[in-house]
């Protein structure tokens, strides 16, 4: 009785957990996903037209700032990849005089030279508070899809655009898409590796770092509070734990390998190689460094772990069959099977946040290049080709996108490309070299 | 006087064995457990007799020498435990040095899992070193994977050199 009662219980609540979001959405946005599927590879870019900002007050300066902030809206929701940016010499349309407001807007103008979306903006700026009403018109049915009104410092520019963004890719995807990201990576420009972290678009690296040693493998906490790495600061490859709110570290410090740090998603957890054991092994360990259990037990390399999104499962590189391959392991069972079976060189695993595929860098015909693979290990598709070496491969938050590190220019800089391999490009210019994106979780999820 | 005695004693003990160091060698060789190399070890400890004078009088050349690895493989070569072998009789003989055994990859894989092979391929020479009867607590190793090569070109003479592992004598 009891247990029918508690099945009975569970069955509610997860119903009303699994119907609830779906209800609610479909309330808010009947049509969302009549604008991206983002399941689609031959995605068609949405033609969206961003015109400056109108302002209210009439000084200059507040003039520039309305320009750069429509501007960085351009910019932020074309990084997505999802959308064609209309050239603004081909707007029927003057911030100065035409009004923003629904009402006040000609759809005509704007369906005439193919723009589908259209974003409004209405810029205030009083004694170093900037105000701003963003909204995002649908021009085709002539009708406001979404209004908001943001309110900050000057300096909170970025953070108000990229909430808007956020809202934007949410309506249309369905997801809140990168915009509260980050990006750890590993650079040599102050003579060493460091561990550096920029915002999803390449804006305002900074050095997170100063061992004056090598420092690699930046992992993000699933707060984005903790970055784990590793150094060879103390002279051997410890582990370091790094609280970036107190900036303090706790490190683990085995003899051997303490290498490739991977949290687990949704607790104070991580898997990382130690080889104190005389094998390179894949370990358990709590957010403070203890080792609660070991993963793998086969002699040879185990290394590289990646969750997968529910902490059920990991992936990893493994040479239990002679050459390095991907692995994917059960966490409860320890039931292990092979992923890869192509070519003799597949490493750096990432599992998407959706769960259904792995990127990792394959060795093929003598160069590394980045491949996403299906979870039953059938579909196989190539994203780079033919652009020097690629490697280290990433999932944004949402899923969309991947950044990698490459050196098709030369020295090893960091790029990012559409899961689908399209829209690949240059992250950002540092001196040095690039190697070891990790992509953060999205801060916007609230 | 009782120091006297002790040099005496291990001068006994590591003059016979650098005498016997031959017909040791073939068996520890032979011992190996890859069969690839089966056909090598004869005729070359024949051609390596002439260095072990050599090896008394200059020491630190030996330690010097790297040993070198097939791509993606921690296993020892026949050139490599011929190194070695000597590498250990200099250690019998200077056995109050400690050594650190560095690990390390060519660049055509990837960092992490080249960790991990840096890591094996000190390890597996630390081993051949145990079993010739050095002290395991005389031998560190560490990894470098690629993180330290030699040579920077991208061309298999170059990747050659940097799949190796340095001894560092303490």
């Amino acid at each position: 009785m009891i247990l029918r009662w508690l099945r009975c219980t569970l069955f509610i609540i997860v119903a009303i957990f699994l119907i609830g979001p779906i209800y609610s959405w479909a309330q808010d946005d009947k049509d969302q996903y009549e604008y991206i599927d983002i399941s689609n590879p031959f995605l068609r870019k949405i033609p969206l037209a961003v015109p400056l900002f109108k302002t209210e007050t009439g000084s200059q300066e507040a003039k520039n700032l309305a320009t750069s902030t429509a501007e960085l809206l351009a910019s932020s929701l074309e990084f997505t990849g999802y959308f064609k940016l209309l050239d603004r010499g081909a707007f029927l349309f003057d911030p100065n005089k035409d009004g923003v407001l629904t009402p006040q807007i000609n759809f005509a103008n704007w369906t005439v030279i193919g723009a589908e979306l259209l974003i409004t903006g209405l810029f205030e700026e009083v004694g170093g508070n900037i105000t701003m009403e963003l909204r995002l018109f649908d021009t085709f049915k002539a009708r406001r899809i979404i209004g908001k009104k943001y309110t900050g410092r000057k300096n909170d520019q970025r953070k108000m655009i990229h909430r808007f963004c956020s809202e934007v890719i949410k309506y249309l995807t369905g997801h809140r898409g990168v915009f509260g990201s980050k990006i750890a990576f590993v650079s040599t420009g102050s003579g060493n590796k460091e561990i550096y972290s920029c915002e999803f678009d390449g804006y305002n690296p900074q050095q997170v770092t100063r061992n004056q040693s090598i420092s690699l493998f930046p992992a993000w906490s699933n707060d984005g509070r903790y970055l784990a790495y590793t150094s060879y600061k103390s002279g051997k490859p410890d582990l370091f734990i790094k609280d970036l709110a107190e900036m303090q570290e706790t490190s683990i410090s085995e003899k051997g390998l303490n290498i490739t740090p991977a949290w687990v998603p949704g607790k104070f957890e991580l898997a990382a190689t130690l080889s104190f054991s005389g094998d390179q092994e894949i370990y358990l360990l709590t957010g403070s460094g203890k080792v609660i259990k070991r993963l793998t037990n086969i002699r040879g390399i185990d290394v590289s772990p990646t969750w997968s999104p529910d902490g059920k499962k990991f992936a990893f590189v493994s040479n239990r069959s002679g050459s390095p391959q991907v692995y994917i392991q059960d966490l409860a069972s320890e039931k292990v099977r092979r992923l890869t079976f192509e070519g003799s060189y597949n490493t750096q695993p990432s599992w998407s946040p959706k769960g259904d595929k792995i990127a990792y860098a394959s060795v093929v015909d003598g160069r590394r290049n980045i491949v996403v693979m299906d979870l039953n290990g059938e579909e196989a598709l190539q994203l780079t080709h033919e652009s020097g070496d690629n490697e280290a491969p990433s999932w944004s938050p949402d899923g969309s996108l991947i950044a990698f590190s490459s050196n098709r220019e030369g020295p090893f800089r960091i790029y990012v490309m559409t899961a689908f391999g399209t829209d690949q490009r240059r992250l950002l210019v540092m001196t040095g070299e690039q190697t070891n994106p990790k992509w953060s979780m999205n801060d916007f999820n609230n | 006087m009782q120091k006297k005695k002790w040099i005496f004693l291990a001068l006994l003990l590591v003059i016979p064995g650098l005498m016997f160091s031959v017909s040791c060698q073939k068996k520890l060789v032979d011992a190996s457990p890859k069969p690839v190399t089966e056909p090598e070890p004869q005729p070359e400890p024949e051609k390596e007799e002439p260095p072990p004078p050599v090896v008394s009088k200059t020491p630190d050349v030996i330690m010097q020498e790297d040993i070198y690895f097939d791509f993606d493989k921690a296993t020892l070569t026949p050139a490599a435990q011929d190194n070695l072998l000597r590498k250990a009789e200099w250690l019998r003989e200077n056995s109050d040095v400690t050594v650190t055994i560095e690990g390390h990859c060519d660049a055509r894989g990837t960092n992490e899992y080249n960790l991990a092979l840096g890591d094996r391929r000190a390890e597996s020479a630390k081993a051949f070193l145990v079993d010739l009867g050095i002290a395991a607590s005389r031998i560190t190793t560490i990894s470098y994977g690629e993180e330290r090569p030699v040579c920077t070109q991208q061309d298999e003479e170059c990747w050659a050199k940097n799949r190796r592992d340095n001894f560092v004598v303490n």
